[in-house]
């Protein structure tokens, strides 16, 4: 027995509230965000998952509170990914109560933050989100690139090579969202979540395109991932958090119950 | 009188050890502070940390708190964790600076080449996640806590220490290491307690009501 593998269930949250329909049967689409973060640790989550999809910066901060609010009552690992930009918002993320901080569009723009973040506040606390798409180039075999803008911009950058890159610049982990599977339902990406866990040292989160619970269980053993991340599974109330462990440790996949 | 001092030495979320103490210890008093009397009147004392070995030695002596806990670690309740219990030992790989020197022992990197499991599985790090604490003593800050019960790890470096009578508990990634020590008043851990959910909740709650059996 050792390390269990973890199950993340993430939550959207704008303008101080979480999004996505959440309808547990008692709880009748609540979306508060304690409420739902004391919800699915009570199921026995392992880590929770914050991502502040908030287009307007004025709201920004309100974040802020939602995770203060959150970390005085949950006590389980945080992330809160989104509008990071400089290693003063990993610093306000880190003080309001965030564990780790995820950076995607400001690594690529600018790498060298991921270094300063690792080198100010430890690589255990930089996540960094990579969003990737496979794109076929004329006469070239298939790749897969990393995007941008929530997955609207390309950047011609292969993913493997910038997974290797943050690992040397310092990132503590990796979040792999797949934007071909992200919102399908028909599972992650698996080569993809291959491909980047069988070339790096640090932990993998899987993300993008979980319908079901074998997924879950495919994410780890076909994908190599360490962790898996979903959100409407657990959100529309299909599937318990827990039900989620029971099915992995099925299939012979240590968990924590 | 504070019950409780957190030893910020500007490192890591301490945020999260207050809260968490907070709820585990509610009619306690506790503070986070980088106050040298504080923490020296202080009846407790938790050391906790993230970051880099060099960073954490460096800001402990810049803000003159490197004797307040060297006082503390010998003679109050005294809990370190993470960083705070690597700090304990006489030096870390990470930077290779010189620690605390309290107890035997150094601090060194899981190594990569070693790092696979016996059915060929790589293993990552950091170590982050929910491993299993084997407790390989009775100890008043496990009461309540089934032995291998699983607490939050994140780390890339542990203890290595030949002072067996220490140990406290032991972890398995992929090979035994240490993951807890105690002697006379200190009880120090590389797991997280205030992320550890319940489990974590009970061992914080343990430690705020511990009375230790100082040496004579």
């Amino acid at each position: 027995m050792g390390l269990a593998k973890r199950i993340i269930p993430c939550l959207d949250v704008t303008n101080g509230r979480v999004v996505k329909g959440v309808n547990f049967v008692e709880l009748r689409d609540t979306g508060d965000p304690v409420e739902i973060a004391r919800r699915y640790d009570e199921q026995g989550a392992d880590e929770l998952t914050f991502l502040d999809i908030t287009a307007s910066s004025d709201d920004r901060d309100l974040i802020l509170h939602i995770i203060e609010d959150v970390a005085a009552q949950i006590f389980i690992p945080l992330t809160v990914g989104g509008g990071v930009r400089q290693v003063a918002d990993v610093r306000r993320l880190l003080n309001a109560g965030a564990d780790k901080v995820g950076i995607n569009t400001a690594a690529v723009l600018n790498p060298q933050l991921v270094a300063d973040a690792a080198d100010h506040y430890g690589a255990q606390c930089i996540v960094v989100a990579i969003d990737a798409k496979q794109v076929h180039h004329q006469h070239n075999p298939p790749r897969w690139e990393v995007f941008t803008h929530g997955g609207r911009k390309a950047t011609g950058i292969d993913a493997i090579e910038w997974a290797k890159k943050m690992q040397t610049l310092g990132a503590g982990e990796l979040l792999l969202t797949s934007m071909d599977r992200d919102g399908t339902r028909n599972g992650f990406d698996l080569a993809l979540t291959r491909a980047i866990s069988d070339a790096v040292d640090i932990p993998v989160i899987a993300s993008g395109g979980v319908g079901n619970l074998d997924h879950l269980v495919d994410g780890i053993l076909q994908g190599h991932a360490d962790a898996v991340l979903a959100a409407s599974i657990f959100h529309y109330g299909e599937y318990t958090v827990q039900q989620a462990k029971q099915y992995m440790a099925q299939h012979d996949i240590e968990v924590r119950q | 009188m504070t019950d409780i001092a957190i030893v910020d030495y500007g490192m890591g979320n301490l945020r999260s050890v207050l809260k968490a103490l907070e709820h585990a210890a509610p009619t306690a008093s506790i503070v986070v502070t980088s106050d040298p009397s504080i923490v020296h009147q202080a009846k407790r004392v938790i050391v906790p940390g993230q970051g880099a070995m060099p960073n954490c030695m460096r800001e402990l002596d810049a803000r003159g708190l490197h004797q307040v806990v060297l006082e503390a670690a010998a003679n109050k309740p005294f809990l370190g964790i993470c960083i705070g219990l690597q700090m304990l030992f006489e030096e870390s790989e990470e930077g290779h600076v010189s620690c605390l020197n309290i107890l035997p022992g150094k601090v060194v990197h899981f190594p990569i080449e070693a790092m696979t499991t016996t059915d060929g599985q790589k293993l990552k790090v950091p170590h982050m996640g929910w491993n299993q604490v084997h407790q390989t003593m009775a100890h008043p800050l496990w009461e309540g806590i089934a032995d291998n019960t699983r607490f939050y790890f994140v780390h890339s470096y542990h203890v290595e220490t030949s002072h067996l009578k220490s140990i406290a508990a032991s972890s398995n990634y992929p090979f035994p290491f240490t993951c807890a020590v105690a002697q006379d008043n200190i009880f120090a851990v590389q797991f997280h307690p205030e992320k550890s959910h319940a489990s974590g909740l009970r061992l914080l709650s343990n430690f705020a009501q511990w009375t230790p059996n100082f040496k004579n």
